[in-house]
């Protein structure tokens, strides 16, 4: 490519990409829409800013994918890995499997011959690492049951790419040599015989495993030592291209090569710095594959038959999902999490795109079909994100509320003084030392898995949400002394205070504020005691940071009470001046006097105008007293 | 040689100027504990088990601190209110302390001529310290005459160096066991002749 013409292919590529990510960004579309978007806009059936060339830019750009999975690596310390190799093999088996059947199922009860149906379903199993994880992460779901089980399957599905491509020369209807032209899979050890394609693949995994544990590190010490960043990150880049060459020199995926390398190196100091050094590279390649995906979607063969077209979208989106949720609920996944699942990796992948070329040459799909699924491939990628906004929107929310929906439970009548609301960390512990005390209490809490939990520790607390004045009335609000308001959700705590007020006022409520816009409307409202949930530690920190600063631990004490104590007296009256002049200059104006007059209180100057009570142990008025006259009082 | 307790209270002690060079003067002393109440014990929550430990591996037990309306900083009482506990260190059983011995290092704002019945604290030192006598009395210790810097506002900094310099020799000779109670029970304080 001349360099003219690169510069304006990268410069139509990154417009779109700024145009459009940020608007799908905007609309809650997450970036890979955006990017798919982009795509198709620019592409040959739109605008046609880019033409065939798609195609080239894709391979390109399927590094991007080799350098995710890099990352993905060096975020997994082989620990964890170890610890996946149940889901892997588990799920991911029987995801590809499982999916297999049931599209080659659908094909040949569709007359597809039946080797065709197998070949498609074995590849339409695949499902988009790029589009998952990508989408995964940017809602922050790695971490979740979900995520992990996703990247479990996908990862499987990277192994089972390498047999996949042995497998699909023998699907084929008619003996046919299949081209070695692929970045996965195919490389110059194809023409050696068995034993030493063997001996070279288990070289080459050595190698980097060996390589990444002894010789990496020191190379990278070396390299940090010039203090170049860009050598760094050049040192970054050059790594895993190696590792994806060696890798296709060998015939292994370069995708799972990278991968071992990232997670060989997820111990080593230099974690994160990679990380940061590649992330912008593969943000890029990723977002440029994506736009060659959108750009490759034939836009003529689908709207020659769109409503066949769009069935079969539908239809293995359908059944992917279908295998998926089945899979995640038979692996224990609660409802939600499996629905989640089958939502991230119902679409093709784009490892499709690659069997497909390899299928179609080596014969063992026709190449209208071939077409016809690349092209479903590409749009049931788009599909996902708009699953994933459905699922955030309408059925997360939903799913939840019917969890919320257990019924309160039965609390037999007692006669505790004290009613808890709310068991999590802090009511939990204001519980303890109650009861440690030998005072019961009586323990309402809304997150069910909390209750069960504790309830298996032995400890006695119902499900129930306070806000109900029935289950107030059966949790003995009627004969309790204390009502103790610990929850954190800050509109209900409220809306329970009113509902206490109103129906039990003899019940002295003690509450946990987030904050002090959170405590001025429980001032308002008439809660008794107002705890700001951090204000305690806070000043436990503050005053061991006197202490260690060389404050005696007495008077660092005392110093923090005295904050306190102004403190909370001030909130009261602060909370008038909020309330009434909520707009105005007046609250900053009255916040400003409050803390002049604190700053005052513990200036330790003689002209100190409010004396605090210890200054008694301050002798020099006395001295200057002696001083002046004769000896008048006994303190010295 | 003899193992010496130094009971420390001063409530705010970067202001002081006697007490601290006092303590500075005896701080680091071989075979000398020192423990700051205050600083051991910010919330006055006094660990009682920890302190009758260290009261046991000591002979000699020495509250040092300013004289505040005649008696001792409010820790110090709190400290004996809780530790001297009936049946460890006074009654039925209670022996712990027997023999040991009790003294006050004490600083006053007072000239010593203000502590007689002509001056204008009515009271001597020695009368004044009546309950903490008998406090060690009835623990079956021996009190021994009170160590008193006097005069605390106005003394120069050569006396009040003197001062240290006196009760660092004194805890010395206690430790090395130059003084016998006998020495020492005849005097109204130890203050040496400056």
């Amino acid at each position: 490519m001349h360099l003219e013409s690169f510069l304006a292919q990268a410069f139509i590529y990154l417009l779109a990409a700024v145009v459009s990510v940020p608007v799908a960004k905007r609309l809650g579309m997450g970036s890979v829409l955006g990017y798919l978007i982009a795509g198709a806009l620019i592409g040959p059936f739109a605008m046609g800013f880019i033409g065939k060339e798609g195609q080239d830019v894709m391979h390109f750009a399927e590094f991007g994918v080799v350098m995710m999975l890099f990352l993905v690596g060096l975020e997994l310390q082989p620990k964890l890995l170890w610890r996946l190799r149940g889901p892997v093999l588990g799920m991911g088996g029987a995801q590809v499997l499982g999916t297999g059947a049931v599209i080659a199922l659908a094909g040949w009860a569709m007359q597809y011959p039946g080797k065709q149906a197998i070949a498609a379903g074995l590849i339409l199993a695949m499902s988009s690492t790029a589009i998952a994880l990508q989408s995964l992460a940017e809602k922050g779901l790695m971490k979740t049951n979900a995520g992990q089980s996703s990247f479990a399957i996908l990862l499987f599905q990277d192994l089972a790419v390498i047999p996949l491509l042995a497998v699909l020369p023998l699907l084929s209807s008619h003996a046919a040599k299949p081209e070695a032209e692929h970045a996965h899979g195919h490389g110059f050890a194809e023409n050696l015989p068995g034993w030493q394609q063997a001996l070279l693949t288990f070289g080459a995994v050595a190698l980097i495993v060996g390589g990444g544990r002894y010789l990496i590190r020191p190379i990278f010490r070396y390299i940090a030592k010039t203090q170049l960043r860009e050598m760094f990150t050049a040192t970054a880049l050059l790594l895993v291209v190696g590792t994806a060459l060696l890798m296709q020199a060998v015939g292994l995926s370069a995708a799972l090569g990278t991968f071992l390398a990232g997670v060989v190196l997820a111990e080593s100091e230099f974690r994160h710095e990679l990380e940061s050094d590649l992330e912008p590279f593969k943000g890029l390649l990723l977002g440029i594959f994506f736009i060659a995906v959108g750009a490759s979607i034939d836009f003529a063969l689908v709207a020659s038959q769109p409503g066949e077209i769009a069935l079969w979208i539908a239809g293995m989106v359908l059944l992917k999902g279908i295998v998926l949720f089945l899979v995640a609920r038979f692996s224990g996944l609660c409802l939600p999490e499996s629905l989640l699942m089958a939502c991230a990796l119902s679409q093709g992948g784009e490892f499709c795109f690659v069997l497909f070329s390899v299928a179609q040459s080596g014969g063992a799909l026709p190449g209208a079909l071939a077409n016809k699924l690349t092209a479903v491939v590409a749009l049931s990628m788009a599909v996902t994100p708009i699953l994933l906004l459905i699922y955030e929107k309408l059925l997360h929310p939903r799913l939840q509320k019917r969890e919320n929906e257990r019924e309160a439970d039965a609390i037999p009548e007692t006669d505790n003084p004290v009613l808890i609301a709310g068991y999590g960390r802090f009511g939990h512990i204001v519980g303890r030392l109650l009861a440690v005390n030998g005072i019961e209490s009586t323990v309402l809490d809304l997150d069910s898995e909390q209750v069960d939990f504790l309830r298996r520790m032995g400890m006695k607390l119902f499900y129930g949400d306070a806000s109900r004045l029935d289950l107030l009335h059966s949790a003995g609000a009627a004969k309790a002394k204390l009502f103790i308001l610990a929850i954190d959700d800050e509109e209900k705590s409220l809306k329970i205070i009113e509902t206490v007020k109103h129906q039990f006022p003899h019940l002295t409520i003690l509450a946990r504020a987030s904050g002090r816009l959170h405590a001025y409307e429980m001032v308002r409202r008439g809660a008794h005691y107002i705890y700001r949930e951090t204000l305690g530690s806070s000043l436990d920190l503050g005053t061991e940071a006197l202490r260690l600063l060389g404050i005696p631990a007495h008077e660092a004490h005392h110093a923090a009470k005295k904050f306190r104590d102004f403190d909370e007296g001030n909130i009261r009256c602060m909370a008038e001046v909020w309330f009434e002049h909520k707009d105005g200059d007046e609250y900053v104006n009255a916040a400003r006097d409050q803390i002049a007059e604190m700053e005052k209180l513990f200036a330790v100057d003689a002209e100190v105008r409010e004396r605090p009570t210890d200054e008694a142990w301050d002798t020099e008025s006395l001295r200057r007293e002696a001083l002046g006259e004769e000896d008048s009082a006994p303190n010295s | 040689m003899k193992r010496i307790l130094v009971l420390f209270a001063h409530p705010r002690l970067r202001r002081s100027r006697i007490q601290r060079a006092l303590a500075d003067a005896v701080r680091d002393m071989e075979g000398v504990t020192f423990h700051d109440l205050y600083e051991a014990y910010p919330d006055f929550y006094i660990n009682v088990p920890r302190e009758q430990e260290l009261l046991a591996q000591h002979d000699i037990i020495i509250c040092q601190h300013p004289f505040y309306w005649y008696s001792t900083p409010a820790i110090l009482k709190q400290w004996e209110d809780l530790v001297l506990e009936h049946g460890w260190a006074y009654g039925q059983g209670g022996t712990a302390l027997c023999d040991k011995w009790w003294m006050h290092v004490m600083s006053t704002g007072g000239s010593a001529e203000t502590y007689c019945c002509a001056g204008q604290n009515r009271y001597t030192i020695r009368q004044l310290l009546a309950p903490l006598e008998q406090t060690a009395m009835l623990c079956g210790m021996t009190f021994l005459p009170p160590l008193v810097v006097h005069s605390s506002f106005r003394i120069s900094d050569l006396e009040l160096h003197e001062h240290a310099r006196q009760y660092r020799l004194l805890l010395q000779k206690l430790r090395d066991g130059q003084l016998t109670a006998a020495d020492l029970l005849g005097a109204d304080t130890l203050n040496l002749e400056l």
